[in-house]
């Protein structure tokens, strides 16, 4: 085990926990602002993806993609809100998820209707290609560029809410309800604009990874369980939380399965240590999820103290 | 749905009724038709479909559902079908661990089983039961000729990853089998796993001088985006299940020169092959896959033993099954004591041809090739 691999993996976790931030900061402010459980986060991803590979296939060029992707998935955001969420702000959690399990199959089966059964090509972009030397290691360009653009985003996120008339909204929105609206906050508007502010940043997700891994129909739902596990884990409604939750889930999740196989090599067989460890490693995230539950029920950085 | 797609439905229904002569035996067909494994029983239901088709009047009433790749899913249809639809014959599913959850109860209940796919070890040795035929492969086979044809290429070391559910174990084993250099790593990822970082880091520090994999669906594509980026440039050697006419679109030129193996290639020569090929590119305007091809046979293979004996009478129509008297698009087919096929496996390479990815045969790893489960079944 040498210190270029240790490093390697150490990037890999933080590049996976930024991109599992972008997912579940839009999961955490819509849950924050209206106390919504959206089961259908991961579908917005979906969407974003699809569109992202569509335009990117037929222009030839991905950052064009990259735009109707995110462009998309608010779209998509919005109108989900307008037409179905609305409904459900007053009702109890129960009923949401019930709503919002049924678009992730309407949106599943429409995407599939419209682009087929089989996953899409979506290729990273000419200038991303290829590899870079880091040094002691080298690293894929493409993924060194996922970290920079996960932090860029997360910068701007955190001006957005704290520097920004439209953050002080959401903050307040997140505080107390009733209080906002009776000093003549448009709390219909705002909603939509949290809820496809949150679509964008799960489209912009979805594109973002969809050029290395398969864009295919149902890739949101493993995903979308993670950022749950983030929320969970950093306090429901902080995005503080969910920066903190998610780069610590990437990292936990990457390293568990580097070195816990090794770990059990030490004193199991070889193709014994490598299923014990993977069957392990694959649990360490819930482990982490639990022990938080347990000592700090409200998540790490709870949003109303 | 595509235009296209639409109208062949539209006419199956206006001749389904047209027909209208009492139906001769119920195939129950549960696949998985949604999620990231739909491209697989889509291949599957679409060549079996084919072969009806093309058999014309052929008395076959066909019930297809959705397992949403769910193991518990799958043992409730299978269920239904049983008691319901009174089927005769279930085939169509596509993993081995809803395989395995599925095929004891259902030939324990004197129905027929016929995989298009999966072939789990248990079912293949001390499981075996007459009610059971596999009309693909067990699963280790595909992964026994790419060990075997490791050997050829000269491999010394190589990194085998699998993911961990019974046909990945199965696959790890049976590359093991032959293969006869060292191994520079073994690992298991989990299934539907979508980033393979870790995964390539460990491969990359290694210091393998080749990687076998077995990734199959999006699983396959995603690791190959991922590996081509790495600046790992390691030769990639697999069964054909995560080359395919499924994935290769998607995977693009990083899946050019892989060499895979397979028991079927859309390039195999031979006559019945050939009509395949052609009829399917025309009924569904792409390129078949392995699954589809198994699809087709399994279908053409329920024609012929209906052709022979009345499904009522199961032993008479269980001894035409085993006959295996149909052309299958593999060239020859035929089954071993346990059921499952004896056959030819090749060595494929992904190309190009005319701006599509598909495979080419290069070369044979097995001929007649058999499990080796097959000596632990009493059959």
């Amino acid at each position: 085990m040498t210190l270029a691999l240790v490093l390697e993996q150490l990037l890999n976790g933080v590049q996976f926990g930024l991109m599992l931030f972008l997912m579940s900061a839009g999961l955490t402010l819509v849950f924050g602002v209206m106390g919504l459980i959206n089961l259908a986060h991961g579908s917005l991803y979906m969407i974003g993806a699809f569109c992202c590979a569509a335009i990117a296939a037929v222009t030839g060029n991905f950052w064009l993609g990259l735009i109707a992707g995110i462009a998309a998935a608010a779209a998509a955001g919005a109108l989900i809100e307008v037409v179905v969420i609305r409904r459900l702000y007053a009702r109890d959690h129960l009923d949401q998820v019930l709503a919002t399990f049924a678009l992730i199959l309407i949106l599943s089966e429409g995407v599939r209707m419209i682009f087929g059964p089989r996953p899409l090509y979506l290729n990273v972009p000419d200038m991303l290609r290829g590899s870079v030397n880091l040094g002691i290691v080298d690293y894929s360009l493409y993924r060194l560029a996922l970290i920079v653009f996960g932090l860029l985003v997360a910068l701007g996120l955190w001006l957005l809410i704290s520097k920004t008339r439209l953050g002080i909204q959401i903050r307040a929105g997140e505080s107390d309800r009733e209080m906002i609206a009776a000093l003549g906050v448009n709390i219909r508007w705002l909603y939509t604009v949290v809820f496809a502010l949150g679509a964008a940043l799960a489209g912009l997700a979805g594109a973002l990874v969809g050029a290395i891994q398969s864009v295919q129909v149902g890739m949101g739902e493993p995903v979308l369980i993670l950022a749950f596990v983030v929320i969970v884990i950093g306090g429901i409604g902080s995005i503080k939380g969910a920066m903190v939750g998610a780069l610590l889930v990437g990292v936990i999740d990457t390293m568990g399965r580097f070195l816990l196989p090794r770990f059990f090599a030490t004193f199991l067989d070889t193709s014994q240590a490598m299923g014990v460890g993977a069957a392990l490693a694959s649990m360490l995230i819930y482990l982490l999820m639990a022990l938080v539950l347990i000592f700090r029920p409200k998540g790490l950085f709870p949003a109303h103290g | 749905m595509t235009p296209i797609r639409t109208a062949a439905l539209a006419a199956l229904t206006l001749g389904a009724a047209s027909v209208a002569k009492a139906d001769d035996l119920t195939v129950g067909m549960i696949t998985t038709l949604s999620g990231g494994g739909a491209g697989l029983g889509v291949d599957v239901r679409d060549g079996f479909q084919l072969a009806l088709d093309m058999a014309g009047d052929h008395g076959i009433r066909l019930v297809i559902e959705d397992d949403a790749q769910r193991p518990e899913l799958a043992v409730q249809i299978a269920e239904r079908m049983i008691q319901s639809e009174r089927a005769d014959i279930l085939t169509g599913i596509i993993w081995s661990n809803l395989a395995m959850a599925v095929v004891p109860s259902t030939v324990a209940q004197d129905i027929f089983y016929l995989s298009p796919n999966a072939g789990p070890s248990a079912l293949a040795g001390a499981n075996c039961h007459p009610n059971y035929f596999n009309v693909a492969w067990q699963n280790d086979m595909l992964h026994e000729a790419a060990g075997q044809h490791a050997n050829e290429l000269g491999y010394e070391n190589t990194f085998i990853m699998a993911p961990n559910y019974p046909a990945g174990t199965d696959a790890l084993t049976g590359f093991k089998r032959y293969y006869e250099g060292e191994l520079a790593g073994e690992l298991f990822t989990q299934v539907g796993q979508t980033d393979y970082a870790a995964e390539i880091a460990e491969i990359r520090a290694s210091g393998a001088d080749s990687v076998f994999i077995f990734l199959p669906g999006g699983m396959g594509i995603s690791f190959m985006r991922q590996y081509e980026g790495s600046g790992v440039d390691l030769p990639i050697i697999s069964a054909g299940f995560s080359f395919d006419q499924d994935v290769l679109p998607a995977m693009g030129e990083a899946a050019l020169g892989v060499i895979n193996t397979s028991q079927w290639s859309p390039d195999l020569d031979n006559d019945a092959n050939a009509e395949f090929v052609a009829a399917f590119e025309d009924a569904y305007d792409r390129l078949p896959s392995l699954y589809a091809s198994q699809g087709f046979d399994t279908a053409n293979l329920i024609l012929s033993a209906m052709a022979e004996a009345d499904v009522s009478d199961m032993d008479a129509f269980r001894a035409a099954l085993r006959a295996a008297e149909f052309t299958s698009v593999r060239g020859s087919f035929e089954f071993a004591d346990n059921h499952h096929p004896v056959q030819t496996v090749y060595v494929r390479e992904v190309v190009e041809e005319d701006g599509v990815l598909t495979n080419r045969i290069i070369g044979t790893a097995f001929e007649e090739h058999r499990d080796v489960h097959g000596e632990n079944c009493s059959m």
